[in-house]
């Protein structure tokens, strides 16, 4: 089994971002991704972090595992930051070390940027966390629906989505038995200069693809002998239902944004 | 080379939510030269525990002793390679590591890197070729283009063509038709004896371990359940079913009969033909006593 | 006279105009409700006879008919509806990400409207005894309980016959117990007629017909005993011969008559009992 740990993994539960329609939440996330870039003062960002705050802990995941998930951001934060303090010159000088002059309009910018920053991957990750991959693609496909006027195969694009879903598992466990029967043979995947290395990952890769094509090859002769001929005429189990509670959340959040819009500078 | 399992443990993820316990305090001595049948069901440990015996995995803790390597958890041997090329492995569906150009440059690929001369490789290739049941005009095909049965012995051959002291075996046969699995097993038994391996055979098939198998390990839930020689260990029904597992077909039979002819006939790992002599037998004795 | 429900009528096939013929003249017939076995060594051509009942594959000649249509590319769609299938590896059948989903993939093919869906699942997986597992993952289902949903997926869309190609073929005995065990209740319940394609003759022994595969051809078509009675032959074409029909055959070698070929262990006692108490 693979222990790697993957950002943003669903983490099961039963709270009410748990329960939202993947749809709502999509749009509000959407909305959200907008609405950021219109905070500019202290208030308004308060209502924003606020609101990223309150919704964390209505998921009841842990905090720890949300913020571990985040770790390969932080550098990313941190360097918005420290890049913000010695570009910018705005505003009275702070303080002056080794030679560079520390702005107070920089230390601002620097914190709200990577404030913005946080806020957007905190609430996408929020997203994934909360909703398992498959609504997700349900939700995508739901919401792509018009462009099947156009004769974008949205059925099919979400049909290979779940598929592909489906079969992460079983390829990750064919990774492993396919790796170790070449370890055994004498393959040394993990040390070596580049060039070795790089050349023992061809024992790995032809069988991989070698299976997953003759996966591929039984699994489309199953679906067919059990009557898929495409999207045309097929009903579907997973529903998508807004319920009133969607609404309340929606219309808790665009009170928010109006919030936002009264209380920033302009 | 003789295998000692010292209390071995062996935890999937350890440290993590998802850990859990696949071998514990698993120990046990095979000598060198023995064939061994390591059976039970699917997630009693097993295929961890042949993991092991290359180096696959190492113990989270206790000691694995292969010959003169030591595996623990502090320390992999750094011969790691040289233990592999003494430790032949056949997973499960092994055609599904064939992956070069042609059948004779996916056999010679584990001497290789192993680094067997060439010379040598070609006169093991030779001699393997017919040993495994397959024709000299194969070599130059692509493995992709043979059949099943065809695949499941070159990949065996590219194991073979290593030339391991101990010779282990995941559900070789798996997938085969009988007859199919028939020339294997025979074929890795003559092989056992031929070249004195000591051989590994990871089977369900109870039948299998009692044709072949000099000692037998029963794995239940990551633990040793029981150890012996098959006549030890398979007439043992009550506890074989305790843990879900069918006697060999002639000891169900071997108990039917007892119970209903109050003749008890020993299991001696005897054929069917000598069976049906001493049911003749039997027979005749009670009604010359009357 | 037992009405035919499929018939194969001098079928031949091969993969192209260059390969050998899988298949050549074949034919025979199974009628509704039966329980037929086809069996044969790998390559025998028995997997193809699967493929040509539900029109994934076509042959080059002759023709197959299934409840008096003939199988084309333009009633393909009507033949899926009446012939259900179940393959060999359990990962590469399983569509849906869930057990429910999974069910529901062949209904939503045909239309089936949801509510109708939604009762069925539950009706199907209560059959093969899965009905705790509506919501649980692939890869956290054993080989046989993958297997068991396979073939609730099938009775799902209500077809006459259900085709077990090679079933149980990567199973270990325990999942192989439980595919059995299901396939048995099923009869049982006589809803539906049976096919199962194998090389494990110890699962030929239920069924009421036998159809021996060789090379191509039909090499038999009888009952089970009248098949195991042909040991040397069937040893010849690389099928193996159960335990019981050896063994009655050393005791035969042994001048020990018996008067029926035993099926198993229970008919052998009672055969031996039969000997015994005439000695």
């Amino acid at each position: 089994m693979n222990s790697m740990m993957i950002i943003g993994q669903y983490v099961p539960g039963n709270s009410l971002v748990h329960r939202l329609d993947p749809r709502m939440k999509i749009t509000i996330i959407f909305l959200f991704v907008i609405v950021v870039f219109f905070a500019n003062n202290l208030a308004s960002y308060s209502i924003l972090t606020a609101f990223a705050i309150i919704t964390t802990f209505i998921t009841r995941i842990p905090l720890r595992f949300i913020l571990k998930g985040l770790t390969p951001i932080w550098f990313l934060i941190v360097f918005t930051f420290v890049l913000h303090l010695i570009v910018t010159k705005e505003g009275t000088v702070l303080v002056e070390i080794l030679g560079f002059k520390i702005y107070s309009g920089a230390l601002i910018q620097g914190l709200a940027i990577s404030l913005r920053f946080f806020l957007l991957i905190l609430i996408t990750s929020l997203l994934t966390l909360t909703t398992t991959p498959i609504e997700i693609t349900d939700a995508i496909e739901d919401m792509l629906h018009g462009l099947k006027k156009i004769k974008f195969p949205v059925h099919e694009l979400a049909l290979m989505m779940s598929i592909s879903l489906r079969f992460i598992p079983t390829l990750l466990q064919e990774t492993d038995k396919i790796s170790k029967a070449q370890a055994s043979r004498g393959v040394d995947f993990r040390t070596g200069p580049i060039k070795e290395r790089i050349k023992a990952i061809v024992p790995l890769l032809v069988p991989l693809f070698v299976s997953a094509f003759k996966r591929a090859e039984e699994l489309a002769m199953a679906m067919e002998a059990r009557g898929y001929q495409g999207g045309e005429g097929r009903t579907k189990l997973r529903q998508l239902k807004i319920k009133s509670s969607d609404l309340i959340v929606l219309l808790f959040f665009l009170a928010i944004v109006v919030g936002l819009f009264l209380t920033r500078s302009y | 080379m003789d295998i000692t399992f010292k209390d071995v443990n062996y935890i999937y993820q350890a440290n993590s939510p998802f850990a859990h316990k696949a071998l514990e305090k698993l120990s046990f001595h095979i000598p060198s030269g023995t064939f061994v049948a390591v059976v039970g069901h699917t997630g009693s440990g097993k295929s961890t525990l042949i993991q092991h015996l290359n180096g696959l995995l190492t113990p989270t803790s206790g000691e694995v002793q292969i010959g003169d390597y030591y595996i623990t958890s502090e320390k992999k041997p750094e011969n790691l390679k040289e233990l592999r090329s003494k430790v032949g492995v056949v997973f499960q569906y092994p055609e599904h590591q064939l992956f070069d150009e042609t059948v004779e440059k996916d056999i010679s690929f584990g001497p290789r890197n192993f680094g067997v001369a060439e010379d040598e490789i070609n006169a093991r290739i030779k001699e393997i070729i017919p040993a495994v049941g397959l024709d000299e005009k194969l070599l130059e095909r692509s493995p992709f283009d043979l059949s099943g049965g065809q695949m499941r012995r070159v990949a065996i051959a590219g194991v073979l063509a290593i030339k391991p002291e101990i010779l282990v075996l995941d559900e070789p046969t798996a997938g085969l038709d009988p007859r199919g699995q028939r020339e294997i097993m025979d074929m890795f038994y003559a092989l056992h004896k031929e070249q004195n391996l000591t051989t590994f055979l990871v089977t369900h098939s109870m039948e299998d371990a009692v044709r072949y198998a000099d000692h037998v390990i029963i794995m239940n839930k990551g633990t040793k359940y029981m150890e012996g020689t098959p006549e030890e260990v398979f007439t043992q029904k009550e506890a074989l079913n305790q843990v879900q597992l069918d006697v060999p077909e002639i000891i169900q039979f071997l108990n039917a009969f007892e119970s209903r002819f109050g003749i008890s006939l020993a299991f001696k790992r005897q054929s069917v033909r000598d069976l049906a002599t001493q049911i003749k037998e039997a027979f005749e004795g009670v009604k010359s006593d009357e | 006279m037992r009405e035919k429900f499929i018939e194969f009528r001098n079928v031949s096939f091969r993969y192209g105009e260059e390969q050998p013929w899988v298949l050549e003249n074949v034919s025979f017939e199974i009628y509704k409700d039966e329980w037929v076995a086809i069996i044969g060594h790998n390559g025998s051509g028995k997997s193809t006879i699967a493929k040509l009942m539900n029109g994934l594959l076509y042959p080059q000649q002759g023709e197959i008919i299934i409840n008096g249509i003939q199988v084309t590319a333009e009633t393909v769609w009507d033949v899926r509806k009446q012939v259900g299938m179940v393959f060999q590896n359990p990962d590469n059948q399983f569509v849906g990400t869930t057990v429910q989903d999974d069910v529901a993939f062949g209904m939503e093919n045909r239309g089936v409207p949801r509510e109708e869906m939604v009762r069925r699942i539950e009706e199907v997986l209560k059959a093969v005894r899965m009905e705790d597992y509506l919501l649980t993952e692939p890869h956290r289902l054993s080989g046989g309980q993958k297997q068991r949903i396979a073939i609730a997926s099938v009775l799902a869309i209500k077809p006459q016959v259900l085709i077990l190609d090679e079933a149980t073929a990567m199973l270990d005995p325990r999942g192989r117990k439980e595919i059995m065990q299901t396939v048995s209740e099923i009869q049982e319940r006589n809803e539906i007629s049976l096919i199962t394609i194998t090389h494990d003759l110890q699962e030929v022994v239920q069924a009421e017909r036998v159809i021996v595969m060789n090379k191509g051809h039909v090499w038999d078509e009888a009952t089970p005993r009248e098949v195991f009675a042909k040991k040397d032959e069937l040893r010849e074409i690389g099928l193996d011969v159960p335990f019981v029909a050896i063994l009655a055959d050393e005791l035969k070698r042994n001048n020990m008559r018996l008067s029926n070929e035993p099926l198993n262990h229970e008919e052998l006692l009672e055969e031996l009992w039969t000997l015994h108490s005439k000695m």
